[in-house]
């Protein structure tokens, strides 16, 4: 199977995320463990609460994490100063900017902060990547538009766009396809899997279309209350992995459609 | 090939509108002096009459620059306030900023009473008005930030604003009712606001303070543009969220503590001119908009003064009662024209 040795992006190991105050720690999700490699597409998908956002939020350095490590790289993420993380990572939140006034090129633009002086001036490069990532994601044509002209689907591929011009080898995505419709849920995930094919970019998302996940992601995290499985779709499936992702009283997982279905 | 535009326009014209109103402002008052002495006078090629180059020198000429100063300087603590709490309806006056300086210079002059001849040699010193209302302001600003961290949402944080102004208040009517008629009549005047009677002294120490601020804002431009997208984004792209907070906070306190320390608490530049600005400057990036926010503050104020010091006559309107008469209508205009405000 794996023929040619992939150098690892992201590792995880034995990994517990959750909020820790003064008294105590509470862990939402415990003993996550992974690797994803190079330009790999990967995809995280579990219940709602069930810590995807805590654990994506983790991996970003945006909160410690609780017990286990997590390295980028081969080096642990606690050693890498926020500045240098934001050359390494980029990240696509379920929250909306802050300012909605902000035209989509310049939003666009703030991606390269981690890459430019004091004052932000423009390299002739920085330019050339952020026509590039408006390019990819199909948005050059709104770039001089504000954000709150723009609906749902634009605004994803504008953020994705934030991210690309951030240029950063691995992108974490939370919920990239939420108030999304179907054609575009699907066009913004076969995005990241064009991504990862054609620049070599590690992803990571968190979603909760499973079969969408199923058939593009390379490899799936699944996570459940006790423990997350890793593997590809194919195994996951073959292992019944996806049938304990949710309590079985009201849908059911087919195996041979990679679907959830009703359960009558 | 998209470019972001530099407006350059813009601020040719309201460079050329601040020369205007600056030289308006300085034509007009109780003493009418003909416009060619006027020049003249500000050249240095001294007046026909003695008394026109003295009013001109010591009282118009001081007069405009704190205006100018004190315009700009709020107009940029407002917009510091709106990215930082990422909020449209903050500044330094809804933040209770201004309540806070209003504060530590009650306590300067009613609290003199308390403290005794201790502090009366202290009071005459123009710095211990600034320091005390720069302290009173930064801890109003200390205290808001603390409920910040503790608090997600920023409605809770204005209606805590509004809060601590109430507080202040109290407090104030406090130590007027213990304080004597004359230092009750010192403070109800400072309230007021006024730009004039400022001394050259004055108005250098405003100037450093002031400058000392827009140097801070300036610098923190690029880390303003990156909390548009909210904290964790920015945290994301690297940006130590502590220390710009912090930074921010400096700048703003030492702007409005100084302004409101030389020219009474003035409300709505702070609120009103950054919304003002971004109808004609449609762009987000704080290297564009600190300069033309400033500006046009600067301008604002100067065409309020004017309007406040009533020419050809001998009364002089709280400057106060005409920025809030000029700004709640534009505020007002603002919100029904566009039916929201972005910031």
């Amino acid at each position: 199977m794996a023929s040619e040795k992939k150098t690892t992006v992201l590792e995880a190991s034995e990994v517990s995320v959750g909020y820790s105050s003064k008294k105590k720690a509470i862990a939402i999700a415990e003993a996550i463990s992974f690797s994803i490699a190079e330009g790999e597409l990967v995809a995280l998908v579990g219940s709602n609460g069930i810590g995807k956002s805590t654990l994506l939020r983790t991996l970003a350095k945006m909160q410690p994490e609780l017990k286990g490590t997590v390295s980028l790289k081969g080096k642990n993420i606690n050693e890498y100063t926020m500045l240098q993380l934001a050359t390494e990572v980029s990240i696509v939140l379920t929250e909306a900017p802050a300012s909605q006034n902000l035209t989509v090129l310049e939003l666009v633009t703030l991606g390269r902060q981690p890459h430019t002086n004091w004052m932000g001036s423009l390299s002739e490069e920085d330019i050339s990547i952020i026509q590039n990532a408006l390019l990819v994601t199909n948005t050059e044509t709104l770039a001089q538009r504000k954000c709150f002209e723009l609906s749902d689907g634009q605004l994803q591929r504008v953020y994705i766009a934030r991210a690309l011009a951030q240029d950063t080898p691995l992108i974490l995505l939370d919920e990239p396809t939420t108030h999304l419709d179907l054609y575009h849920r699907a066009s913004v995930l076969k995005l990241l899997k064009k991504l990862t094919k054609e620049t070599k970019k590690t992803i990571l998302f968190s979603t909760h279309e499973i079969d969408l996940a199923i058939q593009l992601a390379d490899k799936i995290l699944v996570m459940t209350p006790e423990i997350a499985y890793f593997d590809t779709p194919k195994n996951l499936i073959e292992a019944k992995r996806f049938e304990v992702l949710f309590p079985e009283d009201t849908i059911q997982f087919d195996p041979k459609t990679g679907r959830f279905t009703v359960k009558n | 090939m998209h470019t972001q535009p530099t407006y350059r326009g813009f601020f040719i014209l309201l460079l050329l509108l601040l020369a205007g109103a600056f030289l308006i402002n300085v034509s007009l008052g109780s003493v009418s002096i003909p416009f060619s002495e006027v020049i003249s006078g500000l050249t240095g090629n001294g007046t026909t009459k003695a008394s026109w180059q003295y009013i001109l020198i010591e009282y118009r000429l001081p007069k405009a620059i704190t205006a100018m100063l004190a315009g700009g300087g709020l107009a940029v603590s407002g917009l510091l306030m709106q990215t930082l709490f990422r909020n449209p309806l903050a500044g330094p006056f809804v933040l209770g900023l201004s309540s806070g300086a209003s504060l530590g210079v009650a306590f300067l002059i009613l609290g003199a009473g308390f403290f005794g001849g201790v502090m009366g040699g202290f009071l005459t010193n123009e710095w211990s008005l600034v320091i005390a209302a720069a302290l009173g302001s930064f801890l109003v600003l200390l205290a808001v930030l603390a409920v910040t961290f503790k608090i997600k949402d920023t409605m809770a944080i204005l209606i805590i604003g509004l809060m601590f102004g109430s507080v202040t208040a109290a407090v104030v009517a406090v130590l007027s009712y213990f304080s004597n008629a004359e230092q009750l009549q010192q403070y109800i005047f400072w309230s007021f606001g006024s730009l004039g009677n400022q001394s050259w002294q004055g108005v250098f120490i405003l100037s450093v303070c002031c400058f000392i601020g827009f140097g801070f804002s300036y610098v923190s431009s690029k880390s303003l543009n990156a909390l548009l997208l909210g904290e964790n984004y920015a945290k994301s792209m690297g940006l130590h969220i502590k220390k710009t907070t912090f930074l921010l906070i400096i700048a703003t306190s030492i702007l409005a503590g100084s302004i409101t320390a030389f020219a009474g608490p003035i409300a709505f530049v702070g609120l009103a001119v950054p919304h003002v600005t971004r109808q004609f400057f449609k762009t987000s990036n704080h290297f564009v908009l600190i300069p033309a926010v400033l500006l046009s503050g600067s301008l604002l104020l100067l065409i309020c003064d004017t309007i406040a010091q009533l020419p050809f006559s001998e009364y002089t309107l709280p400057i106060n009662a005409i920025t809030s008469l000029v700004g709640a209508p534009i505020v007002i205009w603002l919100l029904v024209r566009k039916r929201k405000l972005l910031f």
